[in-house]
């Protein structure tokens, strides 16, 4: 750069070429920026922001009935889906040839279990109606309707129609439907029965729940951030140690030494009951519900809130309480009216990084929550791992993603990514 | 805030009382570790504590599960595997990462908040949704069940670490010091390596550890983009956590405490060093 | 996806041609997914030791059974498939085939004869469930309970009934996640005949009768994913009583010598065996064969039957079933087959699991959440 550029050069330029030289060096500057910036942004951009994006596109996708029951769905057009009719005849038929291709095909289990997705037991349906329909003459057998209504009592429902005719459209609501607990098997969105309906009670408790827990990390974390900030340094850093041990460990360690701990049989039970406090046969049951999940994870999220809020009392002045009390204010009133308000970007920024991190756990109440101390992420899982509906899946983890990432705007506003600070 | 000799009875007990009670939340954030380190010495394969531990008879403790962890061999393998993906992983986080972070620190850069926001997101995303994610993505490309696919998988949640830690010391950092290094000859490659790079290695190496704790520790995403091959030591523990708790997970978890305070040391040590180095004295 | 379904079943045939012949052209690693425990260690030491040091493969091991009817959907989704035989039970082997995940195999041409000459598919008989099953071993799930923990002066629990009886037989109980068994045993232990069991599980009334059954123990309940976890509870005392498979049982009480008893009434047999993945690549195809041929033979199911309770699928492995390969017991009273153990013993029915499976799982995961 031409830092030695002397005064008689610059008598000899005009300003505007100044100004093109300026501009020039700027967009150098900005373009060698980019240069050592984009290998990064490219990896981040095509390996993870990419899947994740096709990801949450499948939650829309709903290619597979078409594809399968192309011919039943063009029948079912002149089906008049809000009389309470069965389709006519050729709708069968239409069924049965598509059916015949699909099953050549191994695709009409796929197609089924989509469909069983929505309205349960329709894989059944297919698979009795699978070895028949194999060995049918479309031309010559029919009329069909009977003997597949024979077969399993589902064909002969006017809602199984609905239902297919609903999701007949390459692109669906249907999984962010379920993800809600609603459906629109019937061909109008309505709520899923009682005994079916988990999605929003299982959001409700991953907020609830987290909200908690990052009350208690607030809690417990604040007198030890004041602590911190308020003792000589030499000792301060010491103690930092034993926040930043944790902090360092395994979650799968601390996971596991929290399972350990908790059991009926375990360390905690065994002290209580050592000292008289619980009588052996009345042993405190710590694990495997909401209270282990409470908490391990207030435990394993606890530095996350002590290290955000010690970063920011470290710069509140004491000379302000000190001021407030010569003017007369008690311990109380010059910590809540002069300290208090000074920490509290610290509480926002520990607050909000807690809730987005626990929002999202899944290791720590798989493994101490049991089926009550199930989270969103848990629910998430078990859809992929058991009943592989991905649909649902994508459908689940956009509404999830979603409220993480206003979190995480919100987080940008109040405390700025660049201010993050790790320990 | 030491105790002022004038300091009422109330003020005296408050004193004190909250000294016992930030005591109490110092021994529950070291408690876990503080009761499985001991159990994994136990001679018995439960997970309290014996009468001979507790009277400190040496009966009591052994290194039998210490034993297990390095002549298993599910336990071997996943050692290995761990030291193999996290190293790599640390590497291709920390050498994009610090390119990236010193574009970032330039004066002027287009979108900066946009980018930032984008490059620490792998922080954020719940890990459930990343995982689900990378395994389609990673088995269209066909890297799903392999080492490289971990390792880079590994390496985009390690990413944020470097970029945040490289930053930060970045910020601190003299401009002038590469226009002194330009202004008296040198290139902006050596400039870089003699001048700026021997300034911010503290931020790198700690970044690097970030990095490589990420990857040592993790175990969602090994899950879902790995395949058995690829069994990482939280995998392994995860397996053990769910199906048969055999205390050899306890020597495990001590061992890996072990490699925590190590690069806790480590970092430390750094954190000392960088402070020195700018002049700021660690009192 | 059609043409890629059409396109599996020819290379399939081709391959499996191939593959019984030809020894060259073999994958030196193959990936083999069981059940973990000490089930999977019957199968190491049976099956996997023994060939490893025959042909120097190098066999690896997943826990993922439980999961691999879903996990396998996803690796065809994603056109990746990093297993080479998956240990499933029969229900989840039918759902495979019928999926065309797992491949059809002609079992005489496949597996070995019996020593006498009885061709593969005869030997194996019914329980040859689906045209992609190479079956292993019969078992149960049935219940074991701490000894040390049942109250004074009552009878130790009989069987899987006794878990609903809370009032004889205090503590927690220890269910699988997943409505299979507990469904059966629910309406069995509220008095519905054995025969009757399935015909009233299609009814609504039938599914609220079982999960009111289910709801009085709910509270008391440990739910478990993986067949070992049992075992484990039961030994650190944190369960009273559970349900897992009678070889787990075994192992727990025989060989780690803990206080734990078997409640054989009621128990529900079920078979347990091989699919191999439809669409493998040649050379990993013609190894798994090779595999398959080895460890499937009369005298290596016979094998298994030393480390593990477990009867062999085979007619002509049952006379060779002895001693436990450590303890030296013999393994006959062990077996669910045994006629002590199974006098109200009820069998499984995989057919009308792999219908109902889909729909049931989503019902019984909502009741288990609320």
């Amino acid at each position: 750069m031409s830092t030695n550029a002397t005064e008689p050069q610059l008598d000899e330029l005009n300003s505007g070429q100044i100004k093109r030289q300026l501009g020039r060096a700027l967009r150098r500057q900005k373009l060698r920026a980019l240069l050592l910036i984009a290998p990064l942004l490219i990896f981040i951009i095509v390996g993870f922001i990419n899947p994740i994006a096709s990801m949450l596109l499948r939650s829309v996708e709903n290619n597979i009935v078409q594809e399968t029951l192309p011919r039943t769905i063009e029948a079912l057009h002149d089906w008049d889906s809000d009389s309470d009719e069965l389709p006519p005849e050729e709708t069968f038929t239409a069924l049965a040839a598509d059916l015949q291709i699909a099953i050549e095909n191994r695709s009409a289990l796929t197609f089924a279990r989509r469909m069983n997705f929505e309205i349960a037991g329709f894989t059944t349906m297919i698979r009795r109606v699978q070895r028949e329909v194999r060995g049918w003459d479309v031309e010559a057998d029919g009329p069909f309707r009977e003997q597949m209504i024979d077969m399993h009592r589902g064909w002969g429902e006017v809602q199984t129609w609905r239902a297919i005719e609903a999701y007949s459209s390459p692109y669906t609501i249907g999984y962010y439907l379920a993800a809600v607990d609603m459906t629109m098997v019937n061909g109008e969105i309505e709520s899923m029965p009682d005994n079916q309906s988990l999605h929003i009670m299982l959001f409700w408790r991953t907020i609830w729940m987290s909200g908690l827990i990052c009350f208690l990390t607030l809690l417990l974390g604040y007198p030890i951030a004041y602590l911190l900030a308020n003792i000589k340094e030499r000792h301060a850093n010491l103690l930092l140690i034993l926040v930043l041990l944790p902090f360092w460990t395994s979650l799968l360690v601390r996971t596991s030494a929290w399972k350990v701990l908790l059991q009926e049989q375990g360390v905690i039970n065994q002290v209580l009951v050592a000292i008289g406090l619980v009588a052996d046969d009345a042993r405190l049951e710590l694990i495997n519900n909401k209270l282990g999940v409470i908490i391990a994870m207030t435990h394993i999220l606890l530095p996350f809130m002590i290290l955000p809020l010690y970063s920011v009392m470290k710069t509140i002045p004491p000379s302000y309480v000190r001021a407030a009390k010569s003017l007369g204010a008690n311990d109380w009133t010059a910590f809540w009216r002069v300290y208090f308000p000074q920490s509290v970007p610290g509480i926002g920024a520990g607050a909000i990084l807690v809730f987005i991190l626990a929002v999202g756990y899944y290791i720590t109440p798989e493994l101490v929550g049991g089926p009550s101390g199930m989270f969103i992420s848990n629910r998430i899982a078990h859809q992929w791992n058991v009943s592989g509906n991905w649909g649902l899946v994508g459908a689940l983890g956009t509404i999830m993603l979603l409220a993480v990432l206003v979190l995480y705007w919100l987080y940008d506003r109040i405390v700025g990514i660049d201010n993050v600070k790790l320990g | 805030m030491a105790l002022p000799s004038y300091a009422s009875p109330l003020q005296r007990g408050w004193y004190y009382g909250f000294r016992v009670l930030c005591g109490l939340i110092f021994v529950f954030l070291m408690f876990p570790i503080l009761v499985i380190v001991p159990l994994s010495f136990n001679a018995q394969d439960f997970f309290t504590f014996t009468p001979e531990m507790l009277a400190l008879n040496p009966e009591g403790y052994s290194l039998k599960h210490f034993y297990d962890f390095f002549t298993n061999p599910d336990w071997q393998h996943a050692m290995r595997n761990s030291l193999s993906i996290a190293p790599m992983a640390t590497l291709v986080s920390v050498s994009l990462g610090t390119l990236a972070a010193i574009g970032l620190s330039q004066s002027h850069v287009p979108f900066r908040r946009a980018i930032m926001a984008v490059l620490i997101s792998p922080m954020i995303v719940p890990l459930i949704i990343s995982a689900a994610g990378m395994y389609f993505f990673f088995s269209a490309i066909g890297l799903q069940g392999t080492y490289w696919g971990v390792v880079l998988a590994h390496a985009i949640l390690g990413i944020p670490f470097v970029i945040i830690t490289v930053t930060a010391t970045l910020v601190g950092f003299d401009r002038s010091l590469t226009r002194a290094s330009a202004s008296l000859g040198a290139g902006p490659m050596r400039t870089f390596f003699k001048v700026q790079m021997p300034l911010i290695l503290p931020g790198v190496i700690s970044g690097g550890l970030f990095a490589f704790i990420t990857s040592f520790d993790e175990v969602v995403i090994v899950i879902f983009v790995g395949s058995a091959g690829q069994r990482t030591l939280p995998w392994q523990m995860f397996i053990g956590l769910r199906e048969q708790i055999s205390p050899t997970i306890l020597a495990v978890a001590t061992l890996m405490v072990g490699l925590s305070i190590l690069l806790l040391t480590m970092l430390e040590l750094l954190r000392r060093r960088n402070e020195r180095l700018r002049g700021m004295s660690p009192t | 996806m059609k043409l890629k379904t059409v396109l599996m079943g020819a290379a399939g045939a081709m391959a499996l041609g191939a593959g019984a012949t030809s020894a060259q052209d073999m994958a030196d690693e193959m990936t083999i997914v069981s059940w973990g425990g000490a089930y999977q260690a019957s199968q190491v030491n049976a099956y996997h030791e023994p060939y490893a040091e025959e042909t120097g493969v190098n066999i690896i091991t997943d826990e993922s059974s439980a999961d691999a009817v879903a996990r396998m959907r996803a690796m065809y989704e994603a056109d990746n498939v990093t297993w080479d035989l998956v240990d499933v039970v029969a229900a989840d082997a039918m759902r495979l085939c019928d999926e065309g995940l797992a491949m059809p195999i002609d079992h005489d041409e496949v597996l070995a004869d019996a020593p006498d000459g009885t061709p593969a598919s005869e030997d194996f008989g019914d329980t040859i469930v689906s045209e992609c099953y190479i079956p292993q071993i019969a078992f149960s799930t049935t219940f074991g309970y701490r000894t040390d923990m049942v109250p004074e002066g009552v009878d130790p629990p009989s069987g899987a009934c006794d878990v609903f009886d809370l009032e004889t037989y205090p503590g927690r109980r220890a269910l699988e996640r997943r409505p299979i068994g507990n469904m059966e045993w629910a309406l069995i232990c509220d008095g519905v005949p054995t025969e009757e069991v399935y015909d009233m599980l299609e009814t609504e009334e039938g599914l609220e009768r079982a999960f009111a059954m289910l709801d009085t123990i709910k509270d008391e309940t440990v739910w478990w994913t993986a067949g070992a976890e049992t075992p484990q509870l039961l030994a650190d005392g944190e369960v009273f009583m559970g349900s897992t498979y009678n070889g787990r049982l075994f192992a727990a009480i025989e060989e780690q010598d803990q206080p734990i008893g078997m409640a054989w009434g009621h128990q529900m047999l079920d078979l347990d065996g091989w699919i191999v993945p439809a669409d493998l690549p040649e050379d990993r195809l013609a190894r798994v064969m090779d595999y398959l041929y080895f460890a499937t033979d009369t005298q290596r199911l016979a094998d298994q039957a030393a480390y593990i309770s477990y009867g062999p699928a085979r007619e002509s492995s049952a006379p060779l079933v002895g001693d436990h390969a450590e303890l030296g017991i013999p393994m006959g009273p062990h077996m669910p087959t045994n006629p002590e153990n199974s006098e109200d013993a009820f069998l499984f029915n995989y057919t009308w699991w792999a219908d109902y499976r889909d729909e049931l799982d989503a019902r019984f995961q909502a009741w288990l959440t609320q």
